[in-house]
């Protein structure tokens, strides 16, 4: 155990105390309580500028961007998923072999039986739902661990998969369908040479950024708890502003938002919410945290586990259509190794094995982490036998730095 | 009977970070006797014996050990068991899908380069079982043989490392009687084979049945050694020497409790047996019934394996055992409290005795630990307000007076007492009528318990019943305005704050009623 900061008093100087702790103290100590974020957040930053140079300049043009995000939004979406799953202190293997299972069967409606593409989509999101609900049966209910449940379920749905397809590949898909992703928003109002709606939502954006951030300093001011001074806290404001902005004028410089960046958005936003500001959230990683203390604290610890693995197969559904969708075809090897590159965008944003850590922003800056290396490294015409060496170290590097990180703080 | 002294351990001094645990002990065993040593739990036996075996090892303490005449320095416990000291500890150290013969010879297997030889291990597991009258295949996995024989495949371990001293760390504190008797019996043979015994027990009439001395040990120093076989050594002889301390804990003044009028309990639990969750034949909790009522400080005393812990885990959401049954009252109605949620919705809370394994998510913050039993209290509309829930936890930051920089401080960083008023914090957030606190000053130091028995006091004083689980017997004494004392998973008394002294409990306390 760290020194026991409880004689901080003792060493304080005698000079009149102010209310709180100092400026300085305050950041120093939210960043060491997101350590593994912001430590993330800023190798991110770092890979990018680093492509940049390297592609000259052709990673942030407009058109990659977008491209980045269609490239790499089933991965994100899984490792949303993912993310929640650590956190309750399980794995899920069976994400990529669901996601071909969900999208085979969207292609098989489609395709062969002429189901409307909303139907199909729906039915799609149901069958995931009742594969995720099996599958936290028997580890919540019946106590088989998550591991071999869902190795068994990778067996399961691929095999389900290729009985269903075969070894044809079923397309096209009716156009509704593929726009899930590849269409966008649509394009309004005077020519601008700007994507009009992408830059109005854009400014929403910011407008309620900023409001919700001053809300919260009010209400913070309120009860009296300690809030960062005022020119740090206008410069992270500036800072997060400027950030929205560069990215919807690039977006809006190219054909606009993207569909599936809107449910991304939408995920990200109302997974992130649940799991931060709603009771089951508060659950989930009480329950990975310390089972047998959730458990005396009232949690249900069965019923919340399940919900996790209920998710899980939703958003592979959504992951497994999203690339049918782009693909415009199921196929029998669709979705092969995505649960490893979700569990490794996820430990990468800031997972921890043992469950109980970890954010659902975090999954996603683990995931773009993972998406700008590979868009980058394609660019510059790195083959992708070296990206995986490459990819693997990144991992490798990331949770050791963490463990490195933690000794020294709790040591 | 008296030999020359085959063990000495002189001036033995040990400290934990914070904790003196061992301040000045002194052991002297004769050659070929069976010394048992005793002493309240957290008087340092099973700590004096790991400085002797080398689990702490020599430069982590002080003082001086002869064996057989020559000074020992063990650096490990192999260094140890190469002079012939065994110690088989409360907690078997088998692996339980190994063979008996497999676990007698783990980590010294007959062996010729590397290839073991099975028909030698055999051969000699055979023998070994034979000594220690185990009637079992030495093919049997351990997993498949009960606690008692499991017992009996360790000492046939310890005699196959041809052991000279054999430590035993209470070991019938899980036993039955007919294994408790049998075990007992070996050890006097083994005795009259010339092997050297050390038994720790707080069972008294084991101590009379089978042992010549006894050493009593308290708050980490050495009483005093008696003569069994003497006629002055009573078992009233050994509790004085074992309790005989001053009250030198401080107690927050409080009017007793007298309000007998009130109609009905708080929380009554009638006939309630729980039988141990893998071991399905053995009651850990025996036919007990008690209650407490608002206001009340009951408290509940009884050493390791009395049932204290299994008794209110029990209760709280059936955490623990098997084949429960009994009933719980809650203010005259009959209750459910077969799940968690639904203890806590009849107002019961239980602060757990492990607040690390237990009580606690370590990892997260201290605001979200509090609030985590209660969180739709601070949640409007389904959602969690963090602004409400940080000024809860700052509330209680200032009231229990948890000493940290900020709410949003990890637990996991917090020390031992910090952590306990946490726990506190978070139970008494959930508003519970009745608290049922499981040794809620272990580990923290006279201060913090000071607050702790503090907050205790005004909960009472605000008409909510506590039960007071404690293994310090001065602390029940000074808290508490009745008293249970359990043996063996049994009710073996209810003092009442009048006739309540060290020796009235320790004497419930070490009764046994098979």
């Amino acid at each position: 155990m760290g020194p026991v900061p409880t004689d901080i008093k003792k060493s304080a100087p005698p000079a009149p105390r102010s209310t709180g702790p100092t400026a300085g103290a305050l950041l120093l100590e939210s960043a060491r309580r997101n350590m593994r974020q912001y430590g993330m957040l800023i190798a991110l930053g770092l890979i990018v500028v680093l492509f940049q140079i390297w592609t000259d300049g052709v990673l942030l043009k407009p058109n990659n961007v977008t491209n980045l995000v269609l490239q790499n939004s089933y991965i994100l979406v899984l490792a949303i998923g993912m993310m929640i799953v650590i956190i309750a202190g399980h794995i899920d293997l069976s994400v990529g072999s669901l996601a071909a299972f969900v999208s085979a069967a969207c292609a098989v409606m489609m395709v062969e039986h002429k189901v409307p593409w909303v139907l199909a989509l729906v039915i799609g999101l149901v069958i995931g739902a009742v594969a995720g609900a099996w599958q936290g049966f028997w580890i919540a209910y019946v106590g088989i661990p998550s591991f071999i449940v869902t190795l068994a379920g990778m067996l399961i749905f691929r095999g389900a998969t290729q009985i269903m397809l075969g070894s044809r590949s079923l397309g096209p898909f009716p156009e509704g369908f593929q726009k899930i992703s590849t269409g966008y928003l649509p394009s309004v109002g005077p020519n601008t040479n700007y994507h009009n709606l992408t830059v109005l939502m854009g400014l929403v954006l910011i407008a309620v950024v900023v409001v919700q951030e001053l809300r919260s300093r009010r209400r913070e001011q309120e009860y009296e708890l300690d809030v960062l001074p005022k020119g740090i806290f206008i410069t992270k404001l500036v800072a997060m502003i400027a950030a929205v902005l560069a990215f919807t004028m690039t977006l809006a410089s190219y054909r606009g938002v993207p569909v599936v960046l809107l449910i991304l958005a939408a995920l990200l936003i109302g997974l992130g919410f649940v799991m931060r500001n709603a009771i089951v959230g508060r659950h989930v990683y009480a329950l990975g945290g310390n089972q047998a203390a959730a458990k005396l604290s009232g949690v249900k610890d069965k019923r919340v586990t399940f919900l996790v693995f209920v998710n899980m197969g939703v958003l592979a559904a959504l992951a497994g259509i999203v690339f049918a969708a782009r693909l415009n075809a199921g196929t029998p090897n669709a979705g092969v190794n995505f649960e490893l590159e979700a569990i490794a965008a996820s430990f990468i944003g800031g997972a921890s094995m043992s469950g109980g850590v970890g954010t659902v922003f975090g999954a996603i800056i683990g995931g773009l982490v993972l998406g700008v290396l590979n868009n980058g490294m394609s660019l510059v015409g790195i083959g992708t036998d070296y990206q995986q060496v490459i990819k693997g170290l990144v991992l490798l590097a990331a949770v050791g730095f963490d463990v490195y990180n933690k000794r020294k703080v709790g040591s | 009977m008296t030999g020359a002294p085959v063990l000495e351990m002189r001036s033995i001094v040990k400290t934990f970070p914070g904790v003196k645990a061992l301040s000045d002990v002194t052991l002297t065993v004769a050659a070929g006797e069976v010394h048992a040593i005793c002493g309240e739990n957290g008087a340092g036996k099973s700590t004096l014996m790991k400085v002797l075996s080398g689990v702490h090892p020599h430069g982590s303490y002080d003082g001086e050990i002869r064996f057989q005449g020559e000074g020992c320095s063990f650096k490990d416990i192999r260094a140890s068991e190469a002079r012939g000291i065994v110690i088989i500890h409360q907690e078997l150290a088998l692996v339980p899908y190994l063979s008996i013969a497999e676990n007698i010879f783990l980590g010294n297997e007959h062996a010729a380069r590397g290839i073991i030889s099975w028909n030698e291990t055999l051969k000699h597991a055979s023998r070994l079982l034979k000594r220690v009258g185990l009637k079992e295949h030495p093919q049997t996995r351990v997993a498949d043989i009960g606690v008692g024989k499991q017992q009996l495949v360790e000492i046939a371990k310890a005699l196959s490392k041809k052991v000279k001293l054999l430590i035993l760390d209470e070991p019938t504190a899980a036993l039955n009687d007919e294994d408790s008797a049998q075990l007992l019996r070996l050890i006097l043979e083994l005795k009259e084979q010339g092997i050297t015994s050390i038994i720790i027990s707080h069972k008294l009439n084991e101590i009379s049945a089978v042992a010549d001395s006894v050493t009593v040990l308290r708050d980490g120093r050495t009483i005093e050694t008696l003569d069994v076989r003497s006629e002055e050594t009573t078992e009233d002889r050994i509790i004085s020497s074992m309790v005989g301390r001053d009250l030198d804990h401080r107690f927050p003044d409080r009017t007793p409790y007298d309000g007998t009028a009130d109609t009905h309990p708080a929380l009554e639990v009638r006939d309630w047996t729980v039988h141990h969750p893998i071991d399905q034949q053995r009651k850990v909790v025996d036919n007990v019934s008690v209650h407490v009522r608002r206001g009340e400080i009951v408290g509940i005393a009884g050493l390791m394996g009395a049932g204290r812990t299994e008794l209110a885990m029990s209760v709280f959401g059936r955490s623990y055992g098997r084949n429960i049954s009994g009933t719980v009252f809650k203010d005259g109605k009959q209750i459910r409290t077969k799940t968690v949620p639904e203890a806590v919705g009849h107002g019961i809370a239980y602060v757990t005795e492990d607040r690390k394994q237990y009580g606690l998510n370590l990892i997260d913050t201290i605001s979200r630990n509090i609030t985590l039993s209660a969180l739709p209290k601070v949640t409007k509309r389904g959602v969690v307000d963090e602004h409400e829930e940080t000024r809860v936890a700052e509330s209680f930051r200032k009231t229990m007076n948890i000493k940290t920089p900020t709410v949003f401080e990890q637990v996991g960083r917090l020390s031992g007492g910090n952590q306990q008023k946490v726990v506190l914090s978070k139970w008494i957030f959930a508003g519970p009528d009745v608290l049922i606190l499981d040794e809620p000053t272990r580990g923290i130091d006279v201060g913090a318990k000071y607050e702790i028995y503090t907050v205790i006091d005004q909960l009472a004083a605000e008409g909510k019943a506590v039960v007071f689980i404690s293994s310090e017997l001065p602390e029940l004494l000074g808290m508490c305005d009745r008293i249970y004392t359990m043996a063996a998973g049994r009710l073996t008394g209810e003092i009442s704050r009048a006739e309540a002294t060290q020796e009235v409990l320790m004497r419930h306390m070490t009764m046994d009623k098979r």
